[in-house]
This record gives structure tokens, sequence and C-alpha cells, in this order.
């Protein structure tokens, strides 16, 4: 670089409006600090920003959609040029959507690259939740946006729930029912909820207006709103960062703003953005014309809601048969308890955890620095029993179709569920926690043996002997001492410069 | 900020250049930089073969918007089902998809290469500030809070605090009422008899309800007679008046009535039949007739399973033992399907002489009969 002194110039465009703003913000100081911020790297960082662009990308292709959609329950002919449907009756909602799919031009895409990113948001959404659990991100001082995330999780599966109900057909109606039956099942007030969605019994003339209304502005929002607070919460706390060579509770190392790590946000903008339009493209997704349209009277064999729904569907199947009578006089379906009670209790588990972790644990210090996840054995033991009873839940939602699937008879099926929801969490959470405390022990092993090298030595004794490379510590002054173990991730395979050197 | 109290003069700033300037202003915001050093010289060949690396990939990115772009103009689209055109048809979609991918993830390509050997590696450490404020702002925050409470009388006075709460809370309360009261309606309020324990195999005027069968053609009206049904035959019937007739759009609606569609049954003869108590009249011969939706959420019961003489639902795999007075004997439903009484006219029309005599679909808080 030049020794010359650097002043902006006076007379420039950007110059001009930098002291126009300047003048009557006083954004320099401001700006440079938020530009200089620094954020750490690692690849399970992104999850999170996968859901963040698979919102963005849902909202746009949402907002185009709405200008074709039609929410309306009115009895109407189809009469578009999808031949095998020509003449049906179905609402209007179904014939609009007919129209998007079959005569928009690009509407196909749109429809397809909304309902990809709808299924990619809410698997980003869970990935990303696991790894601020399986890493103890949640922990203080964070416990905020671990409650925002939580929320936003709940929102975004009704959100999509509502996205497919509107589409009135034959799959969707079905889901309608279904969510009509738990409302049902409420015990005193079930009935009066239901009359409020529905303005009367099932189906009404009404729910598809405001499934509409909620899908499009309600709930997008309210998640708007929290991602909002969410991503300034990220912001004003400065992300965690994994233990490194540099990294302390004390700091935060990675890039900064710009323009290194804008340039990486971007980067995952446009591939999340690519990734869905070729989804969007090649991968047929929810095809309306082939269900056809909703008729209460009908049902197809094998229907299967959104991934993310399947674990409900799990549970009112894999619930015993109940009506329980209270005083002969009134009854609480079966349903009431899987429908409703199971997925509400095992949300407020979910929403708890910050909390109940604090039970378990007596830490009560500010985290910055992250666990690694076998560091933790008995958190990463309760996350693994807690995705293991998701997955039983999730498999035995779409029990019917592996069945037929693998030709397996359903009943057996049935009982084998049933037993793994009992069975399989507390297994996977001794096999989890054996697994973490054996790889602590070879993290510890190769830091106090050193790493093997795979090369073998015979000194004058005769035997065999394997070389191993040995760790050593480096103190901040340069001294050097025994390695201790400090968090970070222990490299298991030779370093050859070094091991030139030693042999 | 951190200020650390050298901020440099005027003076000190003028002699400063971008590189000094870049490092004082992260300084000022508390990071230290590790590594900026350039990826390559300066504008030296490195660098320049960099740059022509990320260019191609934003050419590429051009020319795929541009692909993308032909195909959605030029690529025939419109609907057609038979003849080579439909081919054609059924790739525009799959080439949108291409091309746009290509286009952007070309770009994303682009920027990923730009980031990692022509920008910098900026690897930097920020402090962090964690832990409370400074005390003197949380003294001074502290005893502003308590001076406005002071202020405002509300720590004097009881009555001042207890009344605001009250009216803040009735605040809430109406609107909340405004938000909520028009939501509600009442599900026993209705002209005629309640929706939910009534179906429209109710006469609301004494006229026979018969059998009808669907068709296809949702204005034709088909009755059905005992000798319709084959033994081990199954089939759905909705409930039809004479009054009806005139009401095309009833005719068609009926069809897809929600709590009134009914599966009929035929049993062979000789099949061991358990009659709920008191329906045992409801059959008519092996003829029984039950709800089709399901006792758990609701769905149409749809399958008939010949060989178990077992009604299945798709939804959750309930099984209704048909014989047994389709009581449910695997999966979560638990009650069995209502069971719609059965008569014969004389000119030999199946009709239903009352309604189910339970209400029909899932359960709910006060289905039982009270009284
Ligand atoms: C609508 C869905 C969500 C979006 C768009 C979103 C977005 C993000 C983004 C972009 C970050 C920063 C990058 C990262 O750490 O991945 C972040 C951080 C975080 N998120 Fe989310 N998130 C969502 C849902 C959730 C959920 C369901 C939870 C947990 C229940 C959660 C808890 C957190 C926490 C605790 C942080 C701070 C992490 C740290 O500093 O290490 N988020 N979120
Ligand atoms: S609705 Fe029939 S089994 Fe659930």
């Amino acid at each position: 670089m030049t020794s010359r002194g650097y002043r902006p110039r006076r007379y420039s465009l950007t110059a001009g409006a930098a002291r126009g703003a300047e003048r009557r913000f006083q954004l320099a100081g401001l700006a440079r600090h938020q530009i200089n911020k620094v954020f750490p790297w690692h690849f399970s960082f992104l999850w999170g920003e996968l859901a963040l662009y698979s919102f963005v990308v849902l909202l746009g292709s949402g907002i185009l959609l709405t200008l074709f959609y039609v929410p309306s329950m009115d009895e109407v002919i189809y009469q578009g040029s999808y031949a095998p449907t020509y003449g049906l009756e179905a609402s209007r909602a179904w014939v609009s959507v007919m129209q998007i799919s079959v005569d928009v031009h690009g509407g196909l895409f749109l429809r397809q690259l909304h309902h990809w990113a709808a299924l990619i948001f809410l698997a980003a959404i869970m990935l990303h939740m696991a790894r601020i659990f399986f890493t103890g991100a949640y922990r203080a001082p964070r416990e905020i946006n671990w409650f925002i995330g939580v929320a936003m999780l709940v929102v975004a599966i009704f959100e999509g729930y509502l996205g497919y109900s509107m589409l009135d057909d034959l799959l969707s109606g079905t889901g309608v029912r279904i969510f009509s039956g738990i409302l049902l099942s409420i015990p005193v007030i079930g009935t009066w909820l239901h009359w409020m969605v529905f303005e009367s019994a099932y189906p009404g003339e009404i729910y598809i207006e405001r499934f509409f209304i909620a899908h499009v502005l309600l709930l997008p929002g309210i998640l708007l709103a929290l991602i909002a607070v969410h991503l300034a919460v990220v912001w004003y706390q400065k992300h965690t960062h994994f233990k490194g060579p540099r990294a302390r509770e004390s700091n935060v190392v990675g890039n900064r703003t710009l323009p290194v790590f804008a340039m990486h946000s971007i980067t995952m903008l446009l591939i999340t953005t690519g990734v869905l339009g070729l989804l969007a493209g090649v991968a047929q997704i929810n095809p309306i014309f082939h269900w056809g349209p909703y008729n209460p009277t009908q049902v197809s064999n094998g229907s299967q809601p959104d991934w993310y729904a399947l674990w409900l569907i799990g549970s009112l199947k894999l619930f015993p048969p109940t009506d329980i009578s209270v005083g002969g006089e009134y009854t609480i379906p079966g349903g009431f308890f899987s429908g409703v009670m199971i997925p509400l209790v095992l949300i407020l588990l979910l929403f708890a955890w910050p909390l109940i972790d604090r039970l378990r644990d007596p830490d009560r210090e500010l985290h910055n620095v992250l666990d690694r996840p076998r560091d933790a054995p008995q958190r990463t033991a309760i996350g693994a029993m807690a995705l293991a009873l998701f997955g039983v839940l999730t498999l035995a939602g779409t029990d019917d179709v592996s069945a037929t699937v693998l030709s397996i008879p359903l009943e057996p099926l049935r009982w084998v569920e049933r037993g793994a929801v009992f069975v399989l969490p507390p297994l996977v959470y001794l096999v989890t926690r054996r697994l973490c405390e054996r790889l602590q022990r070879s993290d510890r092993e190769a830091l106090s043996g050193g790493i093997a090298t795979g090369i073998l030595e015979r000194p004058v004794d005769g035997a065999y002997r394997s070389v191993q490379q040995p760790f050593v510590g480096v103190d901040a002054d340069g001294g050097e001492h025994d390695p201790e173990y400090d968090g970070a991730r222990v490299p298991k395979t030779p370093t050859p410069q070094r091991l030139r050197g030693e042999s | 900020m951190s200020e650390d109290g050298s901020t440099p003069s005027e003076r000190d700033l003028d002699r400063m250049d971008v590189r000094e300037l870049g490092r004082l202003g992260a300084h000022l915001d508390d990071v230290e930089v590790v590594d900026d050093s350039p990826r390559h010289e300066p504008g030296g060949p490195g660098e320049r073969r960099a740059i022509r690396r990320v260019a191609a990939w934003f050419v590429l990115s051009v020319l795929g918007a541009i692909g993308f772009v032909v195909v959605y103009v030029l690529w025939p689209w419109q609907y057609t089902s038979t003849g080579p055109q439909e081919t054609l048809r059924s790739w525009f979609t799959p080439m949108l998809g291409i091309t746009f991918a290509i286009s952007v993830l070309a770009l994303a390509m682009g920027l990923l290469e730009w980031s990692k050997t022509v920008a910098p590696p900026d690897v930097a450490i920020q402090q962090r500030h964690d832990g409370p404020s400074p005390p003197v702002a949380q003294r001074t925050f502290a005893a502003r809070t308590v001076e406005i409470l002071e202020q405002t009388g509300l720590r004097r006075s009881k009555l001042l605090r207890r009344t605001v709460l009250a009216a803040g809370t009735a605040f809430a309360g109406i609107l909340a009422v405004t938000a909520l009261g028009s939501l509600i309606r009442n599900p026993w309020r209705s002209e005629g008899p309640a929706p939910l324990v009534t179906t429209e195999w109710h006469s609301p005027d004494g006229e026979r309800t018969y059998l009808r069968m669907d068709t296809g053609d949702p204005h034709s009206v088909t009755l059905v007679r005992p000798e319709d049904m084959v033994p081990g035959g199954l089939l759905t019937v909705f409930p039809f008046r004479e009054s009806m007739r005139g009401d095309p759009e009833k005719l068609s609606k009926i069809l897809r009535s929600a709590d009134s569609s009914v599966i009929l049954l035929r049993f062979a003869p000789g099949t061991p039949v358990v009659e709920q108590i008191g329906q045992e009249d409801f059959n008519l011969g092996g003829l029984y007739a039950y709800s089709k939706i399901c006792t758990h959420m609701g769905c149409p019961v749809s399958l008939f399973e010949q060989t178990t003489l077992r009604i299945l639902c798709p939804c959750h795999q309930t099984e209704f033992q048909a014989n047994e007075y389709a009581r449910a004997v695997f999966g979560p439903g638990a009650r069995p399907l209502p069971q719609l009484p059965l008569a014969v006219d004389e000119r030999g029309y199946l009709y239903a002489p009352h309604d189910f005599i339970e209400p029909v679909g899932p359960g709910f808080w006060s289905r039982e009969p009270r009284g």
C-alpha cells in the first residue's frame, strides 16, 4: 500500500451520498461497527441460514401464487384444459389450483417451488434445532432464542399444514377432516372450538377462506416478526463458536460481515434458491391433478401428509382405542390424547428444555463456546432419545404404505411400533451415552499416547512396534507442556511434516 | 465500541493510509485482524487467473438465465394429452428448473470462488462483552425507575396500583372479546335439529328417506332394492327423499355430504352375525347398513375385506368387524360404526325408517344423549 494518507474524495456521487447520510443520521461509526462484526464459521451453522433462505423463497413464490389462487368453497364445474378432470364438480379453490398447475405459464414451476421450499424449510428448522441442542447453544445467555425457535417451529408446522389444506384436493380434504375430528375431541369446549373454525359441523362453507387468511397473512406475519427478533438476538448476543486454537469464551473468531461473511451468506441464499428451483422443475410434488377434487365420501388409499406432520399421524395411529366416559354422561374420545395431549406435551417439553436442563445441570455460567456432542454424553443421549421417539412416530405415520410396499401384515407391525415407542428411546439413550464415552476416551488416548501413524518400526529387541505421533501442547508464550483435552476437535490422522521431523 | 483513550487526532488521521485506517476501525470495534493477507499479489498473474475462473462462472450464470428465458418463452407448455407435443410439453417444467438451477447455482459458485480465491481469508477475532452493564448504567437506570414510580404516585397509592391494573386488564378483555366474539357460535343452537347429532337420514316431516346409489351422474336418482345386493357385496348409499327431485343442487350435494354416506352390506347366508343390543331389528335379513364415517377421526371407511368380514379405514387403519355390529377390533378407533335401520317399501325399494340413533363420526364431549 502507498504511504499517502487517505481521505474520502470530495466530489463523487458516493461521497456526496455518504456525506448527506452522515449529516442526517451520523451513520459512520454505527455502520463501521456492523461491517466489522465477526461471525464464526462451521457447516452446522448453515442450517439456520438454510431455514431463513427457504423462508425467503416461500414468501416470494407464495406472493406470486396468491395472484391466481381463489380461496372459495363455491362449487363449480372444472372446464380447464386438463382433460382427465374435465367436467368434474369441484370447489373454486381446487379449480384455481388446477389452473395454476396447467393453464398458467410457469405456474406448475411456482407451485412446486413453493411446496419444495416448505418441505426444506421444515427440515432445515429441525436440523438447526438439533445442532442447537447437541452443541448446547441454547444455554445461557441464549435461552430466549430457543423459546422463540420452538414457537417458530410450531407456527411453521401449522403454516405448512394450512397451505396444503387450502387446495381442497382429495388428499388435503382428508387432512382437514382429521383436524376437525381432533378439534371435536377436546373435552367441554371441543364442539365450540369446532364452530369457531368451521362455523358449523364439518366441513361447512368457510374454512378455506379462513385457512387462506391464516396461511398468507396471519402466520407469515408472525413468522416474519419472530424471525426478525431471532436474528436480532443472534446479532446482538454474538454467535457461539467451537473451541479452536484462538477461540475462547471471551471472543469470537471468524470472518467480518464484509466482505467474506456476506459473500458466504449470499452464496447460501443462492444455493438454496438454485437447489429448490431444480427440485421444483424435476421433482413432482403434490400433483393435485392426480388426486382429484375433494369429496368427503371418498379417500385415496395410502394418503400421506407432508413429512413433518407424519409424527402426529403416528401418534393418532398408535394410541390404543379409548373412549373415556365421564360420569356416564360425557365422553373423552381417545383422539384427544393422541391428537392433542401427546403433541402438546412433547412440544411443551421441547419448549421448556433450557429450563429442564437446569434441573439436570447445576451449571449457571454464560456459554459462548459450544460443546462437542460427545463431551455432554447425557444431553446427547437425551437428544438421541427424543429423535428416536420422533423417528418411531414418523415411521408409524407412514406404516400403511410401508406395510403395502414391503408386503408385511399391518397388525403385527403396529404392535412392534407400539413396543418401539417404549423400548427404543431408552435403548438409544444407553447406546448413545456409551458411544459418547467411548469417543471421549479415544480423544484422551490420542492425546496421551499419540496418533497411530500406521508405520511399524523394529527396534533392537526385534519386536515390531507401531509408531505413534505424539501431541505437544503449546502455551500462549510458546512453551511446551503435556497436551490436555480442551473441547476442541482432536486430529486423528498424523500430520506428515512433523512425522518426518520426528522419525 | 471501545474508545481506549488514545483516539488519534485529526492530524494523525490525515497521515494514515486505507489499511491503517481499516485496522484502526477494527481496533475501535474490538476486532483484531489475524489474517487479511491477499490471496495473490494484487493485479498479478495469480489473481488474474483466479478472476478469470470467477468470471467464467458468472458467464455460465448469464447463459443459464438466457436459457431459462428462451425455454420460458419458446417451449410449448400448453396442455395437450396426445401426440408428440405431449412429450415436449411434459419437459417444460423440468427444463425451467434445470436452466433456473444452472443460472442460480453458477452465480453461487462464482461468488464462492470469488470469496475463496480473490477476497482475503479475513480471519478476525472480536472480543465479546458478556455480563451486566457497567455499574454506573445499572445504578442510574435503577434509580431512575424508582424515581418514576415515585413521581407517578404508583409507589405510594395502593388504590392507584389496583385500579390501573384492573382497567388495563379490562382493556385487554374488551380487545379479546372484540377479536374472538365474532367467531363464537353455539353449536347447539340452529334452525332444526342440532347438526352434530342428526344426519340427512333424519326426515324433518316424516317423508320417507330412501337409499340412493351414486351412479356417477349427480342428477340421476337410482334407488336400491334388496335384490341389487349380491351376498358379500358392498355399496355406498346416500339419503334421498322425493322432495329432493326438484332440487338439482341438493341432489348433487348430498352425494358429497360429510356425515350421511352409508355402506350397505349383504352377508352370505349362514354368516354368523352378532347384533348390537337394542338394534336387533335394524337389519333386513342379511342386509346391514353402517355409517361410512369412521368413528375415530371421520375418514370415510372404504375397504371391505371379504375373507375376514372387516371394514377398514384407510386413514389410521381402524378395522370394524362387519358381522359383529361393526365393532372396532383393531387400530385406534374405539366405537362401532353406527347402524342405520333398514326397511323395504311396497315397491321393493330400501328406505331408512329413521335416522341413526347415535351421532356418527368422531366422538365429542357431549355425544351421549342427555336427559
Ligand atoms: C423459522 C425458523 C428459524 C430460522 C429462520 C432460524 C434462523 C437462525 C439463524 C440464521 C441463526 C444463526 C445461524 C445459526 O446458528 O444457524 C440462528 C441461531 C439460533 N437459533 Fe434459529 N432459526 C429458526 C428456528 C430455530 C429453532 C426451532 C430453534 C430452537 C428451538 C432455534 C434456536 C436458535 C439459537 C439458540 C440460535 C443461536 C445459536 C448460536 O449463537 O450458536 N432457531 N437461527
Ligand atoms: S379416521 Fe378412521 S382410523 Fe382414524
